[in-house]
């Protein structure tokens, strides 16, 4: 027997604005839009915003090979916390996604998961950039996404053909434009830089990374997608040149799409004085300028969406000096608070950059993201915009707790999230 | 007037030369003086540290600055204990702060460190009760070294405010001329780094330095030469296009040495490399005080460890009490 769900004095935000209407949520889906509806449970989200769920599209859930850091349980209640109902899982795992084998393991441990997980699969055999994986066959397991994340595809003429390549699948993908997605790292410049290079490294006397191995990248990939027409995701972009050379791209036409990180717009180079690893992240936190540049990016358009980069590591390897420690910091549970604080955008333009625009971008907009309305799949989070809290690792559900945010205050905080129906946050609590 | 580092409450480490004003570093070097008058006794020892434990945690190879520490707490009458990376628990993989807390357990007064990673000191102190003395961390900082070099240099000049230093060589990868750059210009003097671009890190906005790529041009000025060790591995990581290349451009000849003035110094903080940073002749010139820059290490290492383990903020006061 179903029971249902009413949502009452709801202010809807989504991919067509704002409006206020009651809804109902029954076997899975939005049945009934209207007035002064009822259910056998009922919320009242007065003063709430109602919003299609989160899709993040840059998720390090770190199974299989590093359960001890995340698993995909762990790490998809993270995301329902934090409002998302869709997690693109990186392929960096150990082994990498390459093969339909390892994404079968993927769906296969999402089984028990709180958000959709969306496998990407690596672009090259074992992320090593020398030998393109099974893309074809990737796709048809329902792979959308490619990106060696981690590192950048160092190769330019293998990057040329996996752009060529993965247009000719598109009739594999129901239509849709496979994507492929690039951590933007020139290694011959960065060097081992752990990082930004510039008056903070300098004084630290840590090897630094400047924003250039970073846009030479980008720069390498405007061209290529304007050569092969193929599609290119810039994952994290972190620096000024980086965002004026997408927004330019995007002007000309090309089929480009961004991400930027909440770090990325929040925290700059400064924060390494610490020494504390929690602040070592690829790419690095960087310039005031860079903040002031993707936060303008992501308010014009030039980034599409807000992704968290969320990257769990266990205690003892942030203990490492900052030099040896890996680089990652959690980002699921906080993403839309410290946006909701930081980034001066109105509730309109946080719906589309965590959850309107990923969706498309990771083509699960049928499902995720769009609108609110009656037969679409009850994928949605409830909001409270003025909540204050103080973000703390150890209280998080993620198996880590490595947070750059630690002891700070924002505001901002996920009431409920259903998905697909399923109501896997209640009051702010995951309920399995 | 009080010196900020010495009076501060809590626990005291001696991590970066940031952490000092101009009165700490006086103050200190002014008990190195005392320090060097015990060893020049026939038998060079005082009880200052009687029943203190240091622990040396020693991550990356070093013969010279331990010696000098270990010969610094000896004199002091320490307890001293070696936790040696090579053939210890770290090889087994065990973790930073494992390792740290583990010597912590053991009972122990201060903690001198070397590690390869820049920070890891700052990583120790907030893991152990004890003080902890950075002995150099990567390219970061090494304050003993600065501090035994404004000693030497004093000691020669009188009073460092308005002397000319020039640093040359390896900026970028020295920890030595991080330390030195702040140490001198707290003290009054000027700092002007001598490097090629390629050795200088990228951004020195805010530093007190002023930066030039001409030798030649600024050592008729100079009352300080200080030369850093030129890495020979460096010239294969497109930096410079030659070791004999490096040399003639900013290494101290005979022909420069012979420009500088009677009083200026050579310095270096060794190992030297003859014929590459410093002509092998200038190196055993009177103004080359390399040697005695080792023996005032150890004077300076008493000096901070005593500072910081010892009834040290009584005698800065009052310097007799060590006598």
């Amino acid at each position: 027997m179903s029971t249902d769900i009413a949502i009452t004095n709801a202010t809807i935000v989504d991919a067509n604005g704002t409006r206020r209407a009651d809804l109902r949520l029954e076997n899975g889906v939005v049945v009934e839009m209207g007035d002064k509806l009822d259910g056998d449970t009922v919320i009242d989200a007065d003063g709430l915003v109602v919003s299609p769920g989160f899709v993040d599209l840059h998720t390090h859930l770190r199974e299989p090979g590093d359960e001890e850091a995340e698993t995909i349980h762990s790490g998809s209640r993270g995301a329902a916390l934090g409002g998302f109902t869709a997690c693109v899982a990186m392929p960096n795992t150990a082994p990498a996604i390459d093969s339909i084998a390892v994404v079968q393991q993927i769906y296969d441990a999402a089984s028990d998961a709180l958000c959709e997980i969306v496998p990407s699969a690596a672009m090259t055999v074992g992320r090593a950039g020398e030998q393109l994986a099974p893309m074809a066959e990737l796709v048809r397991a329902g792979v959308r996404i490619f990106t060696d994340d981690g590192a950048g595809l160092q190769d330019a003429r293998l990057m040329r053909a996996a752009l060529e390549y993965a247009r000719g699948l598109n009739h594999l993908a129901d239509g849709f434009s496979v994507v492929l997605a690039q951590h933007c790292e020139v290694e011959a410049l960065a060097a081992g830089g752990v990082m930004h290079e510039g008056e903070w490294s300098s004084v630290l006397g840590m090897p630094g990374q400047p924003a250039e191995a970073e846009e030479l990248m980008v720069m390498r990939d405007v061209a290529l997608a304007r050569l092969t027409g193929g599609r290119v995701h810039f994952q994290h972009v972190s620096t000024v040149g980086s965002v004026s050379m997408i927004r330019a791209a995007k002007e000309e036409g090309l089929a480009i799409t961004a991400e930027a990180t909440t770090h990325h717009f929040t925290l700059d180079h400064s924060a390494c004085q610490t020494f504390d690893p929690a602040f070592k992240v690829h790419p690095p936190l960087r310039t005031d300028a860079d903040i002031a540049a993707v936060k303008a990016g992501l308010l014009d358009g030039a980034i599409d969406a807000i992704a968290t980069d969320h990257a769990p590591h266990t205690r003892q390897a942030k203990e490492r000096p900052f030099l040896s420690a890996p680089p990652g910091m959690l980002g699921l549970e906080t993403a839309f608070a410290v946006a909701n604080t930081e980034l001066g955008a109105d509730i309109e333009q946080l719906v589309g950059l965590l959850s309107v625009n990923p969706a498309r971008i990771a083509g699960i907009d049928d499902r995720h993201g769009g609108t609110i309305e009656v037969g679409r799949p009850a994928n949605i989070t409830i909001l409270d915009l003025d909540e204050e809290w103080t973000v703390t690792g150890a209280a998080m559900a993620s198996r880590s707790m490595n947070t750059p945010y630690e002891g700070r205050s924002v505001r901002g905080r996920v009431r409920h999230t259903f998905w697909n129906g399923d109501h896997v946050v209640n009051m702010g609590e995951a309920t399995r | 007037m009080t010196a900020t580092w010495l009076r501060q409450r809590g626990p005291k480490h001696l991590l970066s030369m940031a952490d000092l004003d101009r009165n700490d570093i006086e103050q200190i070097l002014n008990l190195t003086e005392s320090f060097a008058e015990v060893g020049e006794r026939s038998i060079p020892r005082v009880p200052a540290l009687r029943g203190k434990t240091i622990a040396w945690l020693f991550y990356e190879d070093s013969t010279r600055t331990r010696l000098s520490f270990e010969t610094a707490a000896k004199r002091l009458s320490a307890d001293t204990m070696n936790f040696s990376v090579g053939s210890s628990s770290v090889n087994k993989g065990e973790s930073l702060r494992d390792t740290v807390e583990t010597i912590d357990a053991m009972g122990i007064d201060g903690i001198v460190v070397r590690h390869g990673a820049a920070g890891a000191p700052h990583q120790v102190s907030q893991w152990s009760g004890a003080a902890v003395i950075n002995a150099g961390d990567g390219w970061h900082q090494h304050p003993t070294q600065s501090l035994l070099d404004l000693y030497t240099a004093r000691h020669h000049l009188e009073d460092l405010e308005g002397k000319h230093i020039a640093i040359v060589g390896d900026i970028t990868h020295s920890r030595v001329a991080r330390s030195n750059a702040l140490g001198f210009s707290k003290m009054g003097a000027k700092v002007t780094l001598v490097a090629p671009p390629t050795l200088l890190p990228s951004a020195l906005e805010g530093w007190p330095v002023e930066v030039t790529h001409d030798l030649d041009e600024i050592l008729d000025d100079l009352d300080v030469c200080y030369l850093l060790r030129m890495q020979l591995e460096r010239q294969g990581q497109a930096v410079v296009p030659s070791l004999r290349e490096y040399h003639a451009e900013y290494g101290l000849t005979s022909a420069r040495a012979d420009r500088l003035s009677d009083h200026a110094l050579i310095m270096h903080p060794g190992p030297m490399n003859r014929g590459v940073e410093i002509a092998g002749e200038v190196a055993d010139r009177p103004a080359a005080v390399i040697t005695e820059q080792v023996a005032n290490g150890v004077s300076v290492r008493m000096a901070v460890l005593f500072l910081l383990l010892g009834s040290g903020l009584d005698v800065v006061d009052d310097q007799r009490a060590i006598a």
